[in-house]
């Protein structure tokens, strides 16, 4: 969090850890899933947990945290985002749309 | 001031004493997200504090209105920060012994009971984040090796009062607690390919000094510090 990350800055910091970036997951106490929650630097996993506990979870009781190294997640490019997403959603046949839905149906 | 006799009045001594110390690091540590860690604790201790001063007498009137010689913390507690390596060796010392205190007196019938229960999932918090800061400084670099083994030597000399009787907790097996303190003492130390320090476990003064009052030159300063702003306007209320 202090140091910013160099391919923001273009520039090999002048920060005072060179700690990597991890990414952080939440799940909480009744929550059904991880959810995507920030970012920190921390120098290994161990502390990693450690550091997304004071920071994001406040220490309640009872929930999930999972850290990743940001290095390890591999996101979708937005330049790819046409081809990626888009052909289904022009394909209407593709989604169950044209179904007539009998009155006694209520939880569809 | 009225002062009731408690054991709660050291205990909350030591909580309010290394808070502020922990405080005095708000903006000056290593990283961000040690900031957070240094100040949770620190929040953590202060509130301790407020409790178990609160069993003595007015919380307020303890923390600002004391004069030195009537604070009872252990000397350990009221060392200067240091390097961030003397900060860790002093948690890693005083938060080991905090969490074997409280586990035993969470067992038992004493009006201390209740907060030592909610407080030891807090400490062992404390212990966790000293262990491991010591095992990554010690086993770190060369340098942090250093820092962190002349850290935990020069505080060496204030571990002997942790484990001096303290009046109102006759209970309390201290002779149990050395040795328990010792034994995850050393374990976390070997861990971190450091050494226990030998030597005197008592400073120039005698053993049990800061739980008699007697306390180290730096202590007048951080009074001085604490007191400042609630001496300059008695009866003030925020």
């Amino acid at each position: 969090m202090t140091t910013p990350r160099p391919a923001e800055t273009g520039a090999t910091a002048a920060a005072p850890t060179d700690w990597p970036l991890w990414e952080v997951f939440v799940r909480s106490r009744r929550g059904l899933s991880h959810t995507h929650a920030g970012s920190l630097h921390a120098p290994d996993a161990e502390m990693a947990l450690r550091n997304a506990r004071d920071l994001y979870t406040r220490r309640s009781e009872g929930i999930s945290i999972w850290v990743v190294p940001s290095a390890q997640v591999t996101a979708s490019s937005p330049d790819e985002k046409d081809a990626f997403f888009e052909p289904a959603g022009d394909k209407p046949y593709r989604h169950p749309t044209f179904y007539e839905i009998p009155d006694g149906v209520h939880h569809l | 001031m009225n002062i009731t006799a408690t054991p709660a009045l050291p205990l909350g001594d030591d909580a309010l004493i290394l808070s502020h110390r922990l405080g005095e690091w708000a903006g000056h540590a290593p990283v961000l997200e040690e900031e957070v860690a240094l100040a949770n604790i620190a929040l953590d201790l202060l509130g301790q504090a407020r409790v178990l001063l609160s069993l003595a007498g007015d919380e307020d009137e303890l923390a600002y209105l004391r004069e030195e010689r009537q604070f009872r913390n252990l000397q350990l507690v009221e060392q200067p920060n240091g390097d961030f390596a003397h900060t860790i060796a002093r948690q890693l010392y005083f938060s080991t012994y905090q969490e074997l205190l409280f586990d035993h007196l969470a067992a038992t019938e004493s009006e201390l009971a209740p907060l030592a229960g909610k407080a030891v999932k807090e400490v062992a918090y404390h212990r966790d984040h000293a262990h491991q800061w010591t095992l990554r400084l010690g086993d770190g670099t060369d340098e942090s090796h250093t820092r962190m083994q002349r850290a935990l030597d020069s505080l060496w000399q204030f571990t002997g009062e942790l484990f001096e009787p303290v009046e109102g907790l006759e209970t309390v097996p201290w002779s149990a607690l050395h040795d328990d303190w010792t034994t995850r003492i050393t374990t976390t130390l070997e861990q971190a390919t450091l050494t226990v320090p030998e030597g005197p476990r008592h400073g120039a003064w005698r053993a049990g000094a800061g739980r008699q009052g007697l306390h180290t030159e730096s202590f007048g300063r951080l009074l001085a510090e604490m007191q400042h702003l609630h001496r300059s306007h008695p009866g003030a209320t925020w």
